[in-house]
């Protein structure tokens, strides 16, 4: 599995890709295959505050549901609506179908975050088990 | 077969101690390969019981509350075992082999419990009871090409074999193997029981992908097995059966026959008819946008908790979400409008006719 460069994760299977003083996030090529066909993804609103490290929705596949864990803090700006009708898009290309885009509160927080080879490394010894 | 399993690219998962595939292809595909084509499924971790001697019949007649009088030779039932109180102990298929001879189909989860209950229960009739789970890897070829499937790889005429019947034929090469009409998915199928060595399971399982592949056959895990039957309301132990839960509140009562003599749980169901059920087995869909779980909450409409869900999720067939859940019998009215907590918001849902979905007639 090859993890974008320029993305930062958690351990919590989210991605974050910098643009300015905005992010978009979205949920990892990892995360899709673990949870199966998706089938409901739960959107926060425009204008809602996400606080790191807090819920700010969900993912749902056909057997289990997976809280979105926001990566950094900030308010976001936009969501992908087309999720809403097509929750699959995050199975075929998760590193594309972003959730939520938020304008950042504090920019620091996503240089707290995994490096793609550190996420790499974290997920190749979960799946290790 | 694990080392199949996973070669195939399969997700496992450790199912009742048993490390089982969960899925392979994704569980969405493998839902529709069985509904439109066929599917195969390894469900060697179901156990098996042989009950034999010349009291075998009074034995099962005993311990379960079908009634097993009603099997000719080659056919089976959809049964459970049940404690005093007309709770579950497990649910089952019981096989009449021969005048003196049963196979009674458990489930993994309670494989133990079952045996030794089993044991413990037909102690006093002249039969045995053997635990013959090891002996067998079981598959399941589902779906309306099944038949064509393993119509290519026996000799036996499976036209022949009806629908809860079963016969011994020539399976792959394997002689006198036993090919059953029975499954767990809602579908039309067979259940083969071949000799559990890998090199024999990892053969056979590689030849009906092969026979399959011109009907577009997928390799099935638990994932899917599990939504194929709720769509079909086929119940789950520890979900919509257990202990604690008796066939009337199941809503299993054509399965249970009063009228065929005493067996362990008839008084207490006997009693439990008269004061009538205090809960009973529903179909829910969701009107709503969200999905129903397993041990969700349900309310009525007015607010008030009114029972939880058993077994719920998104239908891949029906494009619906789908749940059964038990609700007091005053809210198990058709189309009675109830709301489903799911994670700190209510979703309407309303109740519908189950199964929520029957497999087309010929």
């Amino acid at each position: 599995m090859a993890f974008p460069a320029d993305y930062r994760y958690t351990r919590e299977h989210e991605w974050i890709k910098l643009d300015g003083n905005q992010a978009t996030i979205g949920i990892t090529d990892y995360a899709q295959n673990s949870l199966g066909d998706i089938v409901f993804v739960e959107l926060p609103k425009i204008g809602d505050e996400l606080s790191v490290g807090k819920t700010f929705g969900s993912v749902e596949s056909v057997k289990a549901v997976s809280d979105l864990f926001a990566p950094a803090s900030g308010k976001v700006v936009a969501v992908n609506q087309e999720l809403t009708n097509a929750p699959e898009k995050i199975n075929s290309d998760a590193h594309g179908a972003w959730i939520v885009r938020i304008q950042l509160s504090d920019a620091d927080e996503v240089n707290k975050l995994l490096s793609p080879q550190d996420y790499d490394k974290y997920v190749q010894e979960e799946g290790g088990h | 077969m694990n080392a199949v399993h996973r070669r195939t690219g399969a997700k496992m998962v450790d199912f009742g101690g048993w490390d089982m595939p969960v899925e392979y292809s994704g569980l969405i595909a493998e839902h529709m390969a069985v509904r439109t084509a066929v599917g195969v499924f390894d469900v060697s971790h179901m156990g098996d019981i042989l009950i034999r001697g010349p009291q075998a019949l009074p034995a099962v007649q005993h311990i379960s509350m079908n009634d097993a009088l009603r099997l000719q030779r080659g056919q089976a039932q959809y049964s459970a075992l049940l404690y005093p109180e007309g709770t579950f102990v497990d649910d089952v298929i019981v096989h009449k082999l021969g005048e003196n001879d049963y196979l009674l189909v458990i489930n993994a989860g309670t494989r133990e419990k079952d045996v030794n209950w089993v044991r413990q229960n037909v102690r006093q009739f002249r039969c045995h009871a053997d635990n013959v789970s090891d002996y067998y890897t079981q598959l399941a070829i589902q779906g309306p090409r099944a038949v064509d499937v393993v119509g290519k790889l026996t000799d036996v005429d499976l036209s022949a074999v009806k629908n809860y019947w079963f016969t011994y034929g020539r399976v792959c090469g394997l002689p006198n193997t036993m090919v059953a009409r029975t499954g767990y998915t809602g579908e039309d199928g067979f259940e083969i029981y071949i000799p559990a060595d890998e090199p024999t399971s990892t053969r056979v399982w590689n030849e009906v992908l092969a026979a399959g592949k011109e009907f577009g056959i997928l390799p099935c895990g638990l994932g899917a097995r599990n939504t194929l039957r709720l769509e079909a309301k086929m119940a789950l132990y520890g979900h919509e059966i257990s202990e604690t839960i008796n066939v009337w509140e199941a809503d299993l009562a054509r399965y249970c026959k009063m009228e065929k003599g005493d067996f362990i749980g008839r008084d207490a169901l006997d009693r439990a008819k008269g004061e009538g059920v205090k809960r009973i087995l529903v179909g829910l869909e969701m009107i709503e946008r969200g999905i129903g779980r397993d041990g969700y909450k349900v309310f009525s409409e007015s607010g008030d908790p009114i029972g939880s869900i058993t077994s719920g999720s998104p239908a891949p067939f029906l494009k619906k979400n789908i749940a059964l859940a038990y609700v007091p019998p005053s809210y198990s009215q058709i189309g009675t409008v109830v709301s489903v907590e799911v994670r700190n918001h209510k979703i309407k849902a309303q109740v519908v006719p189950t199964p929520f979905y029957k497999r087309p007639k010929k």
